[in-house]
């Protein structure tokens, strides 16, 4: 355990942000994102399941035969989720319903498969951990932004309860249910990706 | 008929993978730079989805659901294991993907041209899997049904990427806001894109 790299917690967060630099893991982030609760409940997991799958593949790094490593990884990757999956159904049953099958997917999720190709095959078990978690947290930056942006436009709620106050609705305030509905999880990843790349001049494309 | 019919139009144009449940978007957004591969991709994964998804149908109801193992000996009616599915249909995926990759490079080396490179990248995309268990949830009644829902979301998958494609193509001329270039506009167009694709909600044959 030499020493704790603090870097590969923080770069993840901001400058190499695995959706809006790296682009991973778009596929659930979108969807489970109308509401604000699912959308921590799927952080959550997501980070819990990065970081242990790169803990387990960095220790066997060394004994998977490069040629099936993606039958290994996934194999790994779906026992994580499966105990991810019976623990939510378990405890936050409703949650589970909502998220329906994007806790499943959350095996082909790209953060996970990519960080296990880009980081765990190469690095030692603790760094891969530490590399898990910040990628992680840098997902669940993006989603809870449009969880509490989604919720707050679209259903007037946060985490379910009431924000915006009746005195608003009785003077003609409307909720904008384009906000709940998919294109516009789209049109926001847009937005927040043009002022992330408008504020780091370096990530811009050519 | 017409069920399976209203469930093949309702899956390529209202259920449209891309923009009604956003899977299989990581290789839906790196690999939309071209018409000619974005294609290519696109008939893989339909190819693929046709495979998995009813073979996935017949693994979940012979063996997986609760009291699916009852046609061994009604002993087993008890016994289910449906939290085996991900692993099960992972393995599957994986598994399949390999096979029609050995096939076709044995039987069409054309074909093997065109689609080798993507085939290794379909096993890990979430629209496969994701096929797999919106079948497994939303419970169809033959494997009819399942195959002509397969054909439906693979159909639907190219339409978007190839779709995209070609206005990607059209907009490497165009001038755009230098932080917006890419990956930006890209989301914001297919966002247009899916509003328009929900006019189609509320089709019904």
């Amino acid at each position: 355990m030499a020493g704790f790299n603090f870097k590969l917690i923080k770069n993840p967060l901001s400058k190499e942000n695995p959706i809006t630099v790296q682009v991973l893991g778009i596929c659930s982030s979108l969807a489970v994102t109308a509401k604000l609760q699912p959308a921590v409940v799927m952080a959550i997991s997501v980070t819990v399941v990065v970081a242990f799958s790169n803990l387990i593949i960095s220790y066997l790094r060394n004994t998977i035969p490069p040629r099936i490593r993606i039958i290994v990884q996934l194999v790994i990757v779906s026992l994580l989720v499966i105990l991810v999956d019976q623990v939510l159904k378990a405890f936050v049953y409703d949650v589970s319903k909502q998220l329906s099958v994007f806790v499943g997917l959350i095996i082909t999720n790209c953060i996970v498969m990519g960080r296990l190709e880009a980081f765990a095959m190469s690095n030692k078990p603790f760094d891969s951990f530490l590399d898990g978690i910040g990628n992680g947290l840098g997902y669940a930056v993006i989603l809870i932004t449009l969880g509490v942006i989604r919720e707050l436009f679209g259903s007037g709620s946060l985490w379910g309860y009431q924000i915006i106050p009746d005195s608003f609705y009785e003077m003609g305030y409307q909720n904008n249910s384009l906000m709940i509905m998919p294109p516009m999880a789209l049109i926001l990843v847009g937005i927040i990706i043009w002022v992330h790349r408008a504020r780091n001049k370096d990530l811009c494309e050519k | 008929m017409q069920e399976i019919i209203n469930i093949f139009v309702k899956s390529i144009f209202i259920d449209n993978m891309i923009f009604a449940f956003f899977l299989g978007m990581c290789s839906y957004l790196a690999v939309s730079k071209t018409v000619k591969t974005s294609m290519g991709l696109g008939i893989a994964v339909v190819f693929v989805l046709l495979i998995t998804v009813p073979l996935n149908y017949i693994i979940d109801n012979y063996l997986l659901k609760e009291g699916a193992l009852a046609w061994i000996s009604p002993k087993f009616a008890t016994i289910d294991l449906s939290y085996l599915s991900f692993i099960i249909f992972i393995a599957v995926i994986a598994a399949m993907v390999q096979l029609v990759e050995m096939f076709v490079e044995k039987t069409s080396p054309v074909l093997y041209a065109q689609l080798g490179i993507f085939l290794p990248l379909i096993a890990v995309n979430c629209a496969i899997l994701g096929a797999s268990l919106f079948m497994q949830e939303r419970q169809y009644n033959n494997v009819g049904e399942v195959t002509a829902f397969a054909l439906g979301s693979g159909i639907g998958w190219l339409l978007a990427i190839v779709g995209i494609a070609a206005i990607r193509e059209k907009l490497r001329y165009s001038q755009i806001p230098t932080p917006l270039k890419g990956l930006g506009i890209t989301f914001i167009i297919t966002g247009l894109m899916a509003i328009a694709f929900m006019s189609f909600l509320g089709i019904k044959l």
